[in-house]
């Protein structure tokens, strides 16, 4: 439990060191709306729970739909990998769906983890 | 000696003089500009530091500057997956995988290989450093030439030595007084820095803005 106060404490740190720096430059508005982006994905590669994961990231994304800014590029596929692993598939096909429609530019990766998923080829 | 070269070098020269005793950085844009490359597939880091940690503390930190740049950046924890499916479970194997190869499964325009060379703390008598040092290369996927590359660093002392530092300086030093306190990684704050330093555009010899920033094909 220490230990993930310590880490929560130090994303608070972080994000207030780049509100500070951001605040510094005028009108610097970042162009995604992170929340816990980067630190969840952290979290993932150090094998964290990922119930855990999608509920603070599913938490976060209503903070980001609250302020009508957008999610960063992977957000959603990244979820929609979590739901998969959970084998919630519909969710993680709705993620994917998202990420496509939001970021046309992912629309090849997103086909090809989509057939992949037709196929139950994921983990 | 050709032609070419000579002309280039006295361009060089006659820079030089201009600028006094700053070296230039002379950065050739051409094949950057040329690509326009969209989307960026980063492959987990190569790591020639001591601490494994290096690979996926800085490969979950690349997205923010490249997205905030204005490029869509693959989902890098979806993509490690992916790699790993096919058989490709090191940095080592993913960075040799064929341009073509990649382009094909991802849908890439670009490719971005990143080098850690220094993660860590080096302990000394006096203070103790935390040092990130990576550096980069931005690949054509459809040509397989470089359009860029660069290199950066992060120390957990630079807020302290001068005397300020400036925020970023105080950015550490908050960080890092954080870290101290749990049992987390002292590196990987620093590593962020050593991220945003490597990959946000708009500083001299950086990447250029991509296509998703108000400010693409201002650089």
């Amino acid at each position: 439990m220490g230990k993930k106060f310590g880490l929560l404490r130090y994303i608070a740190t972080v994000v207030a060191g780049g509100a500070l720096l951001a605040g510094c430059a005028p009108q610097a508005k970042t162009l995604y709306q992170w929340e816990g982006y980067q630190p969840q994905v952290y979290q993932y590669f150090n094998g964290e729970a990922k119930e855990a994961q999608v509920e603070a990231l599913e938490a976060d994304l209503q903070k980001i739909k609250a302020t009508n800014r957008a999610a960063p590029p992977g957000y959603h596929a990244h979820l929609g990998m979590l739901y998969g692993s959970l084998g919630k598939d519909d969710q993680m096909v709705q993620q994917f769906q998202t990420e496509k429609a939001l970021f046309p530019e992912s629309t090849a990766y997103m086909d090809f983890l989509l057939s992949n998923a037709h196929k139950g080829i994921k983990q | 000696m050709n032609p070419r070269f000579l002309s280039a070098l006295v361009a060089l020269l006659l820079v030089s003089l201009l600028g006094g005793c700053v070296a230039p950085k002379t950065v050739d844009y051409a094949a950057f500009k040329q690509a326009r490359p969209r989307t960026i597939l980063v492959l987990p880091p190569l790591n020639e530091s001591p601490d494994i940690k290096a690979t996926y503390s800085l490969l979950s930190q690349v997205t923010f500057p490249l997205a905030e740049a204005g490029y869509y950046v693959m989902p890098v924890a979806l993509v490690d997956e992916t790699f790993q499916q096919n058989g490709l479970n090191t940095p080592t194997d993913i960075h040799n995988a064929s341009p073509a190869k990649l382009k094909e499964i991802f849908g890439a325009d670009a490719a971005l290989y990143i080098t850690v060379t220094q993660y860590g703390t080096q302990y000394r008598v006096i203070s103790s450093a935390t040092i990130v040092t990576a550096s980069a290369k931005l690949v054509d996927l459809k040509t397989g030439t470089a359009l860029w590359t660069g290199s950066a660093t992060a120390s957990s002392e630079e807020g302290n030595n001068n005397g300020g530092g400036g925020l970023v300086g105080a950015l550490i030093t908050a960080a890092v007084k954080q870290i101290i306190n749990s049992a987390n990684d002292v590196s990987h704050p620093i590593a962020g820095i050593t991220s945003q330093r490597l990959l946000s555009a708009g500083h001299p010899a950086g990447l250029l803005y991509g296509p998703r920033s108000p400010k693409y094909g201002t650089d």
